[in-house]
C-alpha cells in the first residue's frame, strides 16, 4: 500500500465524485479509482406508493434526463397494465426521448466537455468552463446552448415544461403536439442541423491534438450493450437488446428487458455509491460492458438516417467496424444528435402527432412489470413489483451511468499510467484529463445513485499507513 | 455594483436545478458579462470554494455529512446565500427517506445489501465515501438562507428573476406565483 492522490470534487460532470490515484511503494500509479459520493435511495422510498405516481417521482431521480426516467418508468406501468399503447402515442414519446438526447449531448459536448475540447485540456483552470467558452468563442458557445435550448423547447412544448413534465403515463401520454408546437420545432430545425454539422467538423479538425487522449482514454476491449431494432438498427427507444464485442460479434441478441437479470448482474464497490453491472454469463469484471452513444454506435448496423449514416461510415473509416476508445464518445454522441434532428424532422408532419387517441385504460392485470428505454447515456431499466392494488412493493433500477462503472474506473488507470510521470510533481492539467476521460462517458451521477457531495479538490499524499504526507490543493 | 461573484453548489439533488439555471440560455452570457462564476460544478473547475462569494445558489437537501460541511463553508464565505428549489426549501423527494424509521439505514441497505449479486455491502470507504445523515434537511435547517427560490425545478425565469434583481439591487424577494412549489 503506497499513497493516494485524491481529485475532489470532479467537476463539470453530472453530480459528485472523487478520482483516487494510487501510487506503490515505489511512488509509481498501482490504480486509479473513480468514487460517487452521492446517494439517496429511491429504491426503498417509493415502496407503497402506486406505481401511478413513479413517472413523476422517478423523473427527479436526474435532472439532466429526466425524460428517461419518465420513460422507462410509464413503459413499466404498460406492462403492469398488460397493454399496448396508441400507435401516436408511441411516436410522441419517441419525439421525446429524441428531444432529451439532443439536449443532454449538446450539454455534454459544449457546456461540460466543449472547454477541454476547444479550449484545451491545460488552459487556466479559472476559465476553463462554459463562461470561459463564451468569452473565447462566443459563436460556438451560443450555437451550443441553443441547439441544447432546442431539444429542451421540444420537450416543453409537449410536456409543459423542461424539466420533470409530468406526460408520459402508464398506457399513453397526456397530451399531443399543437399545431404551434410543430411549426416552432420546424422552424428551429434547420439551424439545429446546422449546429451538430459544423460540431463533426470542429471536433475533426481537432482530432489530432488529441491523440495521447485517443490511445488512453479507455482504449481497450469491453462488450457494448444497447437497444437495437428488429433489422438491427439505431435505436433508443424500443426494440431489443444486444451484446456485441470488440471484434464486432454478436455475444447474445434478441434479449428481452424482462429478463435482464439473467443477462446482468449487479456488484458493490466499498469506496462508491455506483454499483457495478456486468454481463452475468462472464461474471465480474470479464462481463465488463459499455452503454451509451459509443456503444450504441457499435451495436447497430446502420443509423437510419441518411446525413447520420454518411457520418457514422466515415467514424467506422477512420477507426475501426468497432470503436474500443472512450474518447470517441465524444464523436459518437454528436453523430446521434445529427441522427437524433434528421428523425425528427422526418416525423414532423406525421398528422398522429395531433392525435387526442394517447392512452390505454386498464387496471392492473401483471404484478411485475419491467420497462427500458436508451437514455442519452445508456440503456436505463425500470423493474417494479406490485400488489393487486397497484401499490409499489419494489423497485430496482439499473441506471446507465453505472453500467460503464468498470470502464470508467479502468480508464482512470489507464490514463493515470500513461499520463503521469512523476508523481511528485502532477501537473493540474494532467488532473484534469483523469476528469476528463470521466467527462467523455457523460456519466449521470444523480441517476447512477439515485443522488449528489462536493468539496475542494485536494491531492494528499498518504502514507501506507494512513498518514498525509503531503497536501497539494487546486483552486 | 461592481462585478458580482457568483457560486452555485449542489447537495442532495437530481441537478434539474442546475439544468435549470442553464436553460438560462443566452441570458447566460448577460450574466457572463456582468459576474464572475468562481466556483459552479457545471459552470467552473475551482475546487476549493473561494472566500468573499456575493452570491450562491444552492441546490439539495442536506443529505450527507460532506453536504453538511459544504453548506457550512457556503455560508462563512457568501454574503447571500439562496435555496434553490424545492430539495433545498423543503428536503422535497430527498427527503422522502425520512419517512422510514430508521432511512438511512433502510435505503442503503435495500439498494446495497439486497439488490445486489456480487459483493452486497454497504459503501463506507474512510474519506471517500460520505455518510448519510440521519434525516435530510433543508438548507435552512442547517445554515440561515436570506432568498428562497421554490419549484421542482424553480422554471428558467424564476431564476432569471432571481438572478436581475440581484445583479441590480444586490438582493431579491419573490412574490405571488413565483414562490409556487413544485
Ligand atoms: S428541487 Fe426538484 S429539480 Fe431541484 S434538485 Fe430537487 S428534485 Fe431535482
Amino acid at each position: 500500500m503506497g499513497q493516494r492522490i485524491t481529485i475532489d470534487p470532479v467537476t463539470r460532470i453530472e453530480g459528485h465524485a472523487k478520482i483516487t490515484i494510487h501510487l506503490d511503494d515505489a511512488g509509481q500509479v498501482a490504480d486509479a479509482r473513480f468514487h460517487v459520493v452521492e446517494f439517496r435511495g429511491f429504491e426503498k422510498f417509493c415502496e407503497g406508493r402506486p406505481f401511478w405516481e413513479m413517472p413523476g417521482i422517478t423523473a427527479r431521480v436526474c435532472g439532466i434526463c429526466p425524460v428517461s426516467h419518465l420513460l422507462a418508468s410509464a413503459k413499466t406501468g404498460d406492462a403492469i397494465l398488460a397493454v399496448k399503447i396508441p400507435p401516436p402515442a408511441e411516436k410522441l414519446r419517441r419525439l421525446m426521448n429524441l428531444a432529451q438526447i439532443i439536449q443532454s449531448h449538446a450539454l455534454s459536448f459544449f457546456h461540460l466537455s466543449g472547454p477541454d475540447l476547444f479550449l484545451g485540456m491545460d488552459y487556466d483552470p479559472k476559465k476553463r468552463n462554459i463562461f470561459g467558452l463564451i468569452e473565447a468563442d462566443p459563436d460556438l458557445a451560443r450555437k451550443g446552448i441553443r441547439l441544447r435550448q432546442f431539444g429542451q423547447q421540444v420537450i416543453a412544448l409537449l410536456g409543459k415544461q423542461k424539466i420533470h413534465p409530468a406526460w408520459s403515463v402508464p398506457g399513453g401520454v397526456r397530451d399531443p403536439l399543437s399545431d404551434e408546437g410543430r411549426s416552432w420545432i420546424r422552424d428551429r430545425l434547420p439551424e439545429s442541423k446546422a449546429t451538430v454539422i459544423e460540431a463533426l467538423g470542429r471536433l475533426k479538425a481537432v482530432l489530432d491534438q488529441f491523440t495521447e487522449e485517443q490511445l488512453s482514454f479507455g482504449a481497450f476491449p469491453s462488450l457494448f450493450m444497447g437497444l437495437v431494432t428488429p433489422e438491427g438498427g439505431w435505436e433508443h427507444y424500443d426494440g431489443h437488446l444486444r451484446f456485441t464485442d470488440s471484434e464486432g460479434r454478436v455475444v447474445a441478441d434478441r434479449l428481452h428487458e424482462r429478463d435482464y437479470r439473467s443477462f446482468i448482474g449487479e456488484a458493490v464497490q466499498p469506496d462508491s455509491y455506483l454499483k457495478s453491472p456486468y454481463y452475468r454469463p462472464l461474471g465480474s469484471p470479464d462481463g465488463m460492458y459499455r452503454v451509451g452513444p459509443l456503444a450504441r454506435l457499435n451495436i447497430c448496423t446502420h443509423m437510419g438516417t441518411p446525413r447520420a449514416d454518411q457520418e457514422l461510415w466515415e467514424f467506422r473509416d477512420r477507426f475501426t467496424r468497432t470503436v474500443t476508445g472512450s474518447f470517441h464518445y465524444h464523436y459518437a454522441r454528436l453523430i446521434e444528435i445529427l441522427c437524433c434532428v434528421e428523425k425528427i424532422e422526418s416525423m414532423i408532419d406525421d398528422p398522429d402527432l395531433r392525435s387526442t387517441h394517447l392512452r390505454a385504460e386498464a387496471g392492473v392485470n401483471n404484478l411485475e412489470g419491467v420497462g427500458v428505454s436508451e437514455a442519452p447515456r445508456g440503456t436505463l431499466f425500470h423493474h417494479y413489483v406490485v400488489d393487486e392494488n397497484g401499490l409499489i412493493r419494489s423497485v430496482n433500477l439499473i441506471i446507465a451511468t453505472g453500467q460503464n462503472n468498470l470502464a470508467m474506473n479502468r480508464s482512470m488507470k489507464q490514463i493515470a499510467q500513461h499520463f503521469i510521470k512523476d508523481t511528485k510533481a502532477i501537473p493540474e492539467g494532467i488532473l484534469n484529463r483523469l476528469e476528463a476521460g470521466i467527462r467523455a462517458f457523460d456519466p449521470c451521477l444523480s441517476c447512477s445513485t439515485h443522488a449528489l457531495g462536493q468539496m475542494p479538490l485536494r491531492v494528499q499524499f498518504v502514507g501506507p499507513d494512513g498518514t498525509v504526507y503531503d497536501e497539494i490543493k487546486r483552486d | 455594483m461592481g462585478r458580482l461573484k457568483f457560486a452555485t453548489v449542489w447537495l442532495g439533488g437530481c441537478s434539474g436545478c442546475h439544468m435549470s439555471f442553464l436553460d438560462l440560455d443566452e441570458f447566460l452570457f448577460d450574466l457572463a458579462a456582468r459576474a464572475d462564476v468562481v466556483y459552479s460544478p457545471v459552470g467552473s473547475d475551482i475546487k476549493e470554494y473561494p472566500e468573499g462569494v456575493d452570491v450562491c445558489l444552492i441546490e439539495g437537501a442536506v443529505n450527507n455529512d460532506e453536504n453538511l460541511e459544504a453548506a457550512k463553508t457556503v455560508r462563512d464565505r457568501t454574503r447571500l446565500v439562496v435555496s434553490f428549489g424545492d430539495c433545498a426549501v423543503s428536503g422535497n423527494v430527498t427527503a422522502l427517506r425520512n419517512t422510514i424509521p430508521d432511512g438511512a439505514r433502510m435505503v442503503a441497505s435495500r439498494s446495497y445489501l439486497e439488490q445486489a449479486d456480487l459483493n452486497p455491502m454497504i459503501p463506507q470507504a474512510e474519506g471517500i465515501v460520505p455518510t448519510l445523515l440521519p434525516l435530510a434537511l433543508p438548507v435552512h435547517a442547517v445554515i440561515p438562507v436570506d432568498v428562497y427560490i421554490p419549484g421542482c425545478p424553480p422554471p428558467a425565469d424564476r431564476i432569471k428573476a432571481v438572478v436581475q434583481q440581484i445583479l441590480e439591487h444586490g438582493t431579491a424577494h419573490l412574490e405571488g406565483r413565483q414562490l409556487k412549489m413544485g
